[in-house]
């Protein structure tokens, strides 16, 4: 088992509000996954390009940010966590990624893009959230998830949100059964993968999938065509925000929208405390049905 | 009594107060908020309303009591019913009715998919449509659905008899379509009356049974002790 969430955010006037908004729907979804949780949070794009790191040796992370600044000769922005941060700059994705791996080839790189921050750990979500300052994060969407390990290892990368490309991040309830089979397909054209996780697969696939001109429909599309198994799924772009269920639907999922927002969630609860909720369109995802929400 | 709010007491103590009501005896739960359990494993006669959204297995493994939801629900309403009534005024998600050996649910809007699946001998009642696979190995009781139904009606079904009013996507293995008798008729019309579905038709339903190539019920055939 395991809990999603997600918030999709129409109104302006919300952004500030996301973090707030987003961090108790995940606490409330720690009976599905108490062990492990992460959320990828999506705000404007500035000129900047973002990389979330994690790692399990200590890093100077401020040197590592004056080492990258006079690398790459523009200012590169630290914000510190424990075991990670968030550095931004206004360089070329390629140059900011081929510095890093030789610098601190030891670091994860666990998201990656012009909107996106991934922050995801070990532990409570309740805990997490207060060790990110998630409830004070703000911007235009948000996708979430509580880990109940069933198939891999509970370690910080087998943990979701999985972010394997620009912009570009998946959460997963259920499980595949497929993903071996995929996985060597993919590993065939040069794809290279971070755990053995089988929903690191699915997202992988959908990168590929993307990679090659799909837009996040197209992609979840051929998620159905190709992957077997339980699952719904949460992805998120920097211009899009979809769901899809398996064509058995045993995986939950409720979507609330309203002129305001859309809010997914494994279950009712963890929406029946945002704002306007009584005057939302309630409704279960149909089967193999691909849901996307464009900005 | 009190209603009782779901924002003050935990699942536990909502389902020990309501338990410990003397038979006649009526409850309110408020502030419900997708709450799971509640109003489960109840063995008196007691009237309980829960006011709003309320989440999985509500009315559950319930041997009496007679339960309304002004609202909707989530997974597996009346689950394991034995005895009495879950009625629903809104939609109910997947597995309406699951396992119920006795017992009425009644779902006003929509239930979602495999409703009444494995039903033991209960009665499940929808005013709407139900999803696919509902009626999965069903092997007692009733299945009324005053909407359409999804794909894969009546898989494997056993004794129940499935009425719908509306299309049905497609059958399942196993099930079929047989012709609607006198006793059908008034056994629909029966049920419609006590749901209060005043759009249902009794002559104009299908009737949905097992084709019974599937199972064997005779345990002592072909068997040696």
């Amino acid at each position: 088992m395991c809990g999603i969430v997600g918030l999709h955010l129409k109104n302006q006037e919300l952004h500030p509000r996301l973090g707030e908004l987003l961090a108790p729907m995940l606490d409330c979804m720690t009976s599905r996954g108490p062990d492990s949780a992460g959320l990828a949070l999506y705000r404007e794009s500035a000129d900047a390009v973002r990389c979330s790191l994690r790692s399990d040796e200590p890093i100077d992370w401020v040197l590592l940010g004056e080492q990258l600044a006079t690398d790459l000769e523009v200012p590169v922005d630290v914000e510190r966590f424990e075991t990670g941060a968030v550095l931004s700059a206004a360089a070329d994705e390629a140059a900011l990624h081929a510095a890093l791996r030789r610098i601190v080839p030891e670091v994860v790189l666990v998201g990656h893009g012009r909107a996106i921050e991934v922050f995801k750990d070990v532990g409570a979500p309740r805990e997490i959230c207060e060790r990110y300052g998630i409830a004070k994060r703000s911007g235009f969407q948000g996708i979430g998830h509580t880990r109940m390990a069933t198939e891999s290892a509970v370690t910080t990368d087998h943990s979701h949100p999985f972010a394997p490309a620009s912009d570009l991040a998946l959460v997963h309830n259920g499980s595949f059964s497929n993903p071996a089979s995929v996985r060597r397909r993919l590993e065939y054209h040069g794809v290279r993968f971070v755990t053995d996780n089988d929903s690191e697969v699915a997202a992988r696939y959908i990168a590929r999938q993307i990679a090659g001109g799909a837009d996040l429909g197209d992609a979840l599309r051929m998620v159905l065509k190709e992957l077997d198994g339980f699952f719904t799924l949460l992805v998120a772009t920097g211009t899009q925000f979809a769901v899809l269920r398996d064509s058995f639907a045993c995986k939950p999922a409720v979507i609330a929208e309203t002129a305001d927002y859309v809010a997914v969630a494994s279950e009712y609860h963890a929406l029946a405390e945002l704002p306007g909720i009584g005057e939302a369109t309630v409704f279960e995802p149909t089967p193999e049905e691909v849901y996307t929400w464009t900005r | 009594m009190d209603p009782l709010s779901c924002a003050e007491l935990s699942t536990r103590e909502v389902n020990a107060a309501l338990a410990a009501l003397p038979d006649g005896a009526s409850a309110r739960i408020v502030e419900p908020w997708g709450r799971h359990n509640l109003a489960v494993g109840l063995t008196n006669r007691i009237a309980v309303g829960i006011e709003g959204n309320a989440g999985y297995y509500i009315g559950g493994l319930c041997d009496g009591p007679d339960i309304t939801v002004d609202g909707f629900v989530g997974w597996s309403v009346g689950e394991n019913l034995m005895s009495g009534s879950v009625r629903i005024r809104g939609n109910a998600s997947e597995c309406a009715g699951a396992s119920a050996h006795g017992g009425t649910i009644v779902i006003h809007g929509d239930a979602s998919s495999r409703a009444g699946i494995s039903l033991k001998g209960g009665t499940v009642l929808v005013g709407g449509d139900v999803g696919h696979m509902s009626g999965f190995m069903a092997q007692a009781g009733v299945l009324l659905v005053g909407g359409d139904a999804g794909d894969a009606l009546g898989d494997s079904l056993y004794e129940t008899v499935i009425y719908v009013a509306g299309r049905i996507a497609s059958l399942g293995s196993d099930a079929r379509i047989e012709e609607l008798t006198a006793d059908d008729v008034l056994t629909v019309k029966q049920l419609a009356e006590y749901a209060g579905f005043d759009h249902i038709d009794p002559e104009n339903v299908k009737r949905v049974a097992s084709a019974r190539q599937l199972y064997n019920f005779d345990a002592l055939k072909d068997q040696r002790y």
